[in-house]
Parts: structure tokens; C-alpha cells; sequence
């Protein structure tokens, strides 16, 4: 099912690729530059099933989008995927106690990626 | 494009500005003027390049990348002081990251090893503080949260013919529906690895008073028979691991009891791990996250909202304005000899086209513009590599960096500025003892600055070295037989002799500067964008190199001149004066020449229409308006013409995309009438001018004659 996902990203290159499998998919992507920008469309952009989330990123990172959006009662249901590296446990680990719901490992391919969408969306 | 493709590209242009991102929080770093913000970005910089390398599999760059990385993190993290050396051999791997990703965009190998002293080096970095156990404390954090994921027997249940048989215990904590994760979600995972049957534990959901509709009442009891092994059942629980009770025990034949014993174990060590993470963390956050959330927004940089166009694009936009231009100045024309009333309402209304029409191309024009940054943020590099090679201390300052300039001008600036840095560097610095012992700081400066003055910019390149060794220049040129052993030459005509061809002052032609390339190449480069180079020296106290250039290279002040029926621009940046000669100042020399006497020195006279063609054979006596125009160094030509239209900004049009390249015309242009001006190429009149029968036998036709 077509899915609507908002991916926070300082990375282009990160974005393109996150956009190129998602939209291949058939979901929805809409594209944020950096947490405070990501912030702001999600407070526009009406109804988003998932949020896919990079951590270092300027102005606002991940862990502070996921806690933005965990605490604003009419979005803390949304799931959020932060994308870490294999090398960054402790990343991880603080992503989660911010309150992320999963996580994809990078370099990710399509298949790894949609299964994790899959896994915290209907 | 395939997409992936395009990505790729994306990834290359991106990772350019990254490392000019990179690589100018590094130089702040070096000059002290980081705060926590810039080390952040550094480290950003470098973890995109390596994030974006990964997914493309460029495996060099992402090794190398990510030693870099480590280092930079733990600079980031107070745990390594960024100290003189520490930034040092940041900015060296910094430089090698820069040829990692070159290497990747061109498909090269580099000689294995290359960077190994590089790798090396961050290592010791990497490992001086480990061992007092900074990163050895890092590593303990993560561990009870992620080591219970490993299991000895995966792959031992293949063997019995009856599907293995799995019973699943799971009981969601609040914490777990905080993050958004849904048990029914996990369930469905579930269910598709096999048989599956679930029940589910109603028994802790309250009386409907006391029920909260953020909390987890339900459990389950899932039965499982899949030939998956358990691995893959924990990955469906992955995402939850902390946030849940959950127990994965093999349903066995009686005769495996023992089998089943280690998982035990393993649920009680999941379940005991719940107590590690902070499942309240999203409704509670602790001060300190707060305070970290709110930091990096206040750490906020403004984002400036660009749009990527193609070249092309706005090439096509710029020539059609300058069309559009070239129309709106017939129809002026028009207007004005239609004989209407000067304040007749279509004057006027043509008359405010025409503002609008100067806004529109002034807007166009800007966006060709890119600040010069792009250019001098790749001469940091270059002077840490000259310092280096000479072994002599070297600063670069850089100033306007901001300064806006066309973006071919840019592109051409790059090779002009790398030689005269390493000339600065090179001829202009002197020794550390020569310094000391001028009572100079050890360091050499070399400023490098760049202004709007006047619609050009202005670049300098300056250095606090020893001046031009004029006795030595002189000497060199007198050797060379560039000028007359008893030459009298002001300090002035000395300094400028370096830009002839030919001149080289280095007496040993050294690694660095000795290139083939001399200032005569570098003046060319600059005369070809149509700007101009000036030296002025101070002995002992060094040199500056002056370059003014045009902001663009698609509109020209030029002076309108009429020579027989035809009318040619002669770029305004050439034209020293204009007159009319005193018939006493006009000698014959030769045959069919004549020079005139400028104030005392002789300048050949060359017919405008005599050397093109234009019809007029007649020979240049002088009788004429005279312009006279100049060449950097290469010497002044009067040239001969009927009259002066005008000065005029002109819309520069390639005359050899259209036609083909002519010796003495540099470009096209179209006037208000419609008819098409040839723009004087002075450069290469005055070269002819140097033998004007020459220049007059081997003349050439320009689209056949006129009238």
C-alpha cells in the first residue's frame, strides 16, 4: 500500500537515493533538508505515514526531530526510522531512547530499506 | 540518465561542496576561530562523503573516510584537543580524502598504499586516547543493548522432518507504543514466516475506569512453525528489543530437551535488558536533551533556498535577452525617425521597455555570477603544498572571498591565480634566514583579495617578500635580448619586463614555479577574458599583482567608430585616447607606412579600412580620427578611422560559432539598425601592427567588402 513518507536528510545524495527506492515503491516522498526544515513540513504537509530521518545533520539532528515529534500529541504515532551506520551502536541506542521507533543500517538497499518502512507501517 | 546515474552525479557535485565545507572549517579551526558548530559541520562533511561512497561501494574512500571520521568525532567530543599538529594532519587528510573522491569520480586506481602514512597517522590519532580509555568507555555503552542478538545454534534445527515448532511469548511494554512501533505489525511479521497462531493474554487489560489509552494491557502467545530459523524470528522483534518481555523457545521432540535449555538464558537476558533503555524517554525527555535540541537549533545557519539549472538553460535565457536587447534598440531606432512627438505615448512606452529590458539583463547577467570563493578556496591547499616543498612558513590570507564575478570568468580565473600564488610563494618570499634578517616575521604572508571597482573586479595577489630584484630582472632581460644592453628603463618598464615571452627569472627553473608556464601566459589569460594585469613592487617589502577583469563576458563598453560605410566596436578596456594628429607629428617610414609621434614616442598608424578590406584602399597618412589603443606590455598602435559614433555597452556575439575565426576581429555584434558591427580584436591588430606591410599583404577579406 502506497505510503506517504517524509525523509529528513542534509545529505542530496542521500535524499535522491531514499527518493529513487521509495517513490520506485510507489510511496509518496517528501523531502526535508535538515530537522528544523523537516519540522516545518511535517507541520504542513498534512498526513504522513512514516518519517525516515538521518541523525547529524545541521540546525536540528535526528534526535531532536524524534523528540519534537514525540512530544506534539498529534504526531508522537508516527513511526520514525533513523538511518545510522553499522559502526554507530551508540547512536543507535540514543536514537531509540529518544523514542525512534526502528532504524536502517546504511549503505542500505531498496529491498532492506521498504522491509523496514514495512515492518513500522501498515 | 539511468537514475542511479544521476545519483552518482549528484553525489560528486555534492561531495565538491562538501569538501570546500570541509576543508574551510578546518582553516578555521587552524586560525582558531571554531566553535563547536564549525568541528560539527567538519564531521558532517566527512561522514556524508563517507555515507554516500558507501552506497556506491566506493570502498577506498569509505576506509579512509571513516578513520577520518573517527578522529574527528573525537575532536567533536572533547576527546582529542585540536591542537596546531592535531588540525595539522586534519587538513592533510582533508586533502587525501579530496583525492579519494576524485579518484572514485574518475574511475582510477591510485597506487595501492598511497594513503597508508595518511591512515597511519590518524591512527596514532585515533589511538593515543584510547589507550588512557576514552574509547574503550564509548565501546562499553553500547554493549548491553545489542550483544544478546547472537546465538550459537542457528542453524542446528534443519535435521527433523516435522517443521521445527516455535512458542513466542510477548508482552509490549508502554515504552514500546511511545516510539510508534505496533505489535500488530510485529504479529504480521510474524505470520509470514510460517504457520502461525497467536493468543492473545487479555489478563492485566484494567476495568474500564482505570484504562489509560497510552498504555500496553495486552500480551500474546504466538505458536510458530516455520523452517526459518531463530535469527529470523529475532529480527522481527529487532525494532522493539528493551520494549517488550519476549521469550523465543524451540518447541522440541522430548529427546532435545537440552536444546532448548540456553534459550532460557537468552529470554532472561532479553528480558532483563528492558531495564537499560528508557522506554519513557519521548513523553519525559531528560533536561539535557532538551537543552542539546534547543542548542542545535540555536546553532541555527540561515539555509539558502537555490535552484540547480543547467548551464545551457540559462546560456539560451542570456542570448535571448541580448536579442532581445538588440530588437529593442531598433525599435528606439525606429521610433525616433518615425518622427513622433518625443513625448507621444508610444515613445514613452518604449522608452520604459527599454528600463525594464536593462533590469532584465542586469538580472540575467547575475545569474551567471558565482562568488570567487570557488576559486580561492582551492589555493589554501596549494600554499600548504608550496610550504612544504620550499620549506619556508607560509600564511594565506584571503579577502572577498564573496565578490561576485561571471562564471566563465571564474572557471579561467583558476590556472592565472595558481601561478602567480606560486610565484608569490616560490620567487617572492625570501628564506626564513633572509626573513629574520630583514627583521620580518619567519612566516611569509601571501594575500590574495578580490572587489568590485568600477563594474569589474578587482583581484590582488600580494606578497610580504623581498620586491622584484630589479637588477636581476634587468640583467635576465639583457641576457635574453629582450632589451638593448644600455636600455633606459623606468622601475616601472623593469617590472613589467617579466610579462614578456620568454622571461624567466629563476636561474634553476625549481619544482614549483618552473612549469613552462611564465608570466607571459598568465597575462594572456588574463588579456583573453578581457582584463588587464599591473605590477607594482616595493623592494623589500614585496609585490602586488592588480587583475581587473570584467564581470561577464557576454556584454562589452565598447567605443563605435566608422571607417567607409562600415562600423566596427573597439573594446573600450584598450582605447588609450582618441585625436586628431597635427599633420607635423605624421612621419613617412617606408614605403607605404606612416608613424605617429605620441609625445615623443613613435606609434605605427594602421588604417582601419586598409587592413580589413573594407573597400578603401586608401593609405593611412594620418589624416583621419585617430584612436589610440593598448595592449598589456605588448605596445600601442594608432589606428586610422573616419569617425567616432559612440560609446556603447554591445552584446558580444561569437564570430567563429557563426562563421569562423578571422585574424584582427575578435566578435560580432548587431547595432540598433540591425546591420552587424565587427568587434576590433586589438590584441592582434597591434602584433600586426609591429609590420604593418606585412599585416597589409597578408590581408584578408571579411565577408567580402562593402558598399
Amino acid at each position: 500500500m502506497p505510503k506517504i513518507i517524509l525523509t529528513v536528510d542534509d545529505s542530496r545524495t542521500m535524499r535522491d537515493m531514499l527518493k529513487f527506492a521509495l517513490a520506485g515503491a510507489g510511496h509518496d516522498v517528501i523531502q526535508a533538508e535538515d530537522g528544523v526544515h523537516g519540522l516545518e513540513v511535517l507541520a504542513n504537509c498534512g498526513h504522513v505515514d512514516v518519517i525516515i530521518t538521518d541523525i547529524n545533520m545541521p540546525r536540528m539532528d535526528g534526535y531532536g526531530v524524534i523528540e519534537q515529534v514525540r512530544r506534539d500529541p498529534q504526531r508522537r504515532n508516527i513511526p520514525i526510522l533513523v538511518l545510522t551506520t553499522e559502526s554507530e551502536p551508540a547512536k543507535k541506542q540514543r536514537a531509540r531512547d529518544a523514542g525512534a521507533t526502528g532504524w536502517i543500517v546504511k549503505p542500505f538497499d531498496s529491498e532492506k530499506l521498504l522491509a523496514a518502512v514495512r515492518r513500522v507501517s501498515q | 540518465m539511468d537514475p542511479l546515474d544521476a545519483i552518482k552525479q549528484t553525489y560528486f557535485q555534492e561531495c565538491d561542496e562538501l569538501l570546500l565545507a570541509m576543508e574551510e572549517g578546518l582553516l578555521a579551526m587552524e586560525s582558531g576561530e571554531a566553535d563547536s558548530e564549525t568541528v560539527n559541520a567538519v564531521f558532517r562533511a566527512v561522514h556524508s562523503i563517507k555515507g554516500g561512497g558507501g552506497a556506491f561501494g566506493f570502498t577506498d574512500l569509505v576506509s579512509f573516510a571513516h578513520i577520518f571520521e573517527t578522529v574527528l568525532d573525537m575532536v567533536r567530543s572533547g576527546k582529542l584537543q585540536a591542537g596546531a599538529d592535531v588540525v595539522k594532519e586534519l587538513l592533510r587528510a582533508g586533502d587525501g580524502l579530496a583525492d579519494h573522491v576524485r579518484a572514485a569520480q574518475s574511475g582510477t586506481s591510485r597506487p595501492a598504499g598511497w594513503d597508508d602514512d595518511i591512515k597511519a597517522s590518524l591512527s596514532v590519532l585515533a589511538g593515543e586516547t584510547s589507550r588512557t580509555g576514552a574509547a574503550s568507555e564509548a565501546a562499553g555503552e553500547e554493549e548491553p543493548a545489542f550483544t544478546p542478538m547472537g546465538f550459537a545454534f542457528d542453524d542446528e534445527p534443519a535435521a527433523p522432518a516435522a517443521t521445527p515448532k516455535w512458542r513466542i511469548g510477548f508482552r509490549p511494554h508502554t515504552g514500546l507504543l511511545a516510539k510508534a512501533n505496533e505489535p500488530f505489525l510485529i504479529l504480521r511479521e510474524l505470520a509470514g514466516l510460517g504457520q502461525f497462531h497467536v493468543t492473545a493474554d487479555l489478563s492485566a487489560v484494567p476495568a474500564l475506569v482505570d484504562f489509560a489509552p497510552d498504555q500496553s494491557y495486552l500480551a500474546w502467545d504466538i505458536e510458530l512453525e516455520t523452517e526459518k530459523n531463530r535469527s529470523d524470528i529475532e529480527a522481527a522483534f529487532d525494532f522493539v528489543t528493551g520494549d517488550c518481555d519476549l521469550t523465543i523457545e524451540q518447541d522440541v521432540p522430548p529427546p532435545d530437551v537440552e536444546v532448548a535449555a540456553p534459550s532460557f538464558e537468552a529470554a532472561a537476558q532479553v528480558e532483563e535488558l528492558h531495564d537499560h533503555a528508557a522506554p519513557e524517554a519521548a513523553n519525559h525527555p531528560l533536561p539535557e536533551q532538551a537543552g542539546d535540541a534547543a542548542k542545535t537549533d540555536a546553532g541555527a545557519n540561515a539555509r539558502k533556498t537555490t535552484v540547480r539549472v543547467d548551464l545551457d538553460k540559462v546560456d539560451r535565457l542570456v542570448n535571448l535577452v541580448g536579442e532581445m536587447v538588440i530588437a529593442q534598440a531598433m525599435l528606439l531606432q525606429q521610433t525616433i525617425e518615425s518622427g513622433l512627438p518625443v513625448h507621444s505615448p508610444v515613445n514613452t512606452a518604449v522608452k520604459d521597455l527599454d528600463h525594464l529590458l536593462r533590469d532584465l539583463q542586469e538580472s540575467v547577467m547575475a545569474i551567471r555570477t558565482q562568488p570567487v570563493k570557488s576559486v580561492f578556496q582551492r589555493m589554501p591547499r596549494l600554499v600548504r603544498e608550496l610550504a612544504a616543498q620550499t620549506g619556508k612558513p607560509v600564511r594565506l590570507v584571503t579577502e572577498g572571498e564573496a565578490t561576485e564575478v561571471d562564471k566563465t570568468v571564474i572557471e579561467r580565473l583558476g590556472e592565472p591565480l595558481t601561478h602567480m600564488i606560486r610565484n608569490a610563494v616560490d620567487h617572492g618570499l625570501e628564506s626564513v634566514e633572509a626573513r629574520i634578517k630583514a627583521g620580518k616575521p619567519e612566516e611569509g604572508t601571501v594575500r590574495l583579495s578580490a572587489e568590485h571597482r568600477g563594474g569589474r573586479i578587482v583581484i590582488e595577489v600580494s606578497d610580504d617578500g623581498g620586491g622584484i630584484n630589479r637588477e636581476r630582472v634587468k640583467a635576465k632581460a639583457i641576457e635574453k635580448g629582450l632589451i638593448a644592453a644600455n636600455a633606459a628603463l623606468s622601475d616601472e618598464e623593469i617590472d613589467n619586463l617579466i610579462f614578456l615571452p620568454g622571461f624567466s627569472t629563476a636561474s634553476a627553473v625549481s619544482d614549483i614555479s618552473g612549469r613552462g608556464v611564465g608570466m607571459d601566459v598568465v597575462r594572456k589569460s588574463i588579456t583573453d577574458l578581457g582584463g588587464r594585469i599591473i605590477i607594482s613592487s616595493v623592494p623589500g617589502k614585496g609585490s602586488r599583482f592588480i587583475l581587473t577583469l570584467p564581470l561577464t563576458l557576454a556584454v562589452l563598453d565598447g567605443m563605435l567608430v566608422g571607417v567607409g560605410e562600415e562600423t566596427f566596436v573597439v573594446p573600450l578596456t584598450h582605447v588609450v585616447e582618441s585625436l586628431l594628429p597635427k599633420k607635423g607629428d605624421v612621419r613617412q617610414f617606408g614605403p607605404s607606412s606612416h608613424l605617429l609621434n605620441v609625445r615623443g614616442a613613435y606609434v605605427p598608424i594602421l588604417g582601419v579600412g586598409q587592413l580589413l578590406g573594407t573597400g578603401d584602399d586608401r593609405i593611412a597618412t594620418g589624416d583621419g580620427v585617430i584612436i589610440l589603443v593598448e595592449s598589456d606590455g605588448t605596445g600601442r598602435l594608432a589606428l586610422e578611422v573616419d569617425r567616432i559614433i559612440g560609446q556603447r555597452q554591445v552584446v558580444i556575439k561569437s564570430f567563429e560559432d557563426n562563421y569562423r575565426s578571422v585574424q584582427g576581429i575578435a566578435a560580432a555584434t548587431i547595432l540598433g539598425d540591425g546591420r552587424v558591427a565587427l568587434i576590433l580584436d586589438i590584441e592582434s591588430l597591434i602584433a600586426s601592427g609591429r609590420s604593418v606591410q606585412a599585416a597589409i599583404s597578408s590581408r584578408i577579406a571579411v565577408g567580402g567588402t562593402a558598399a
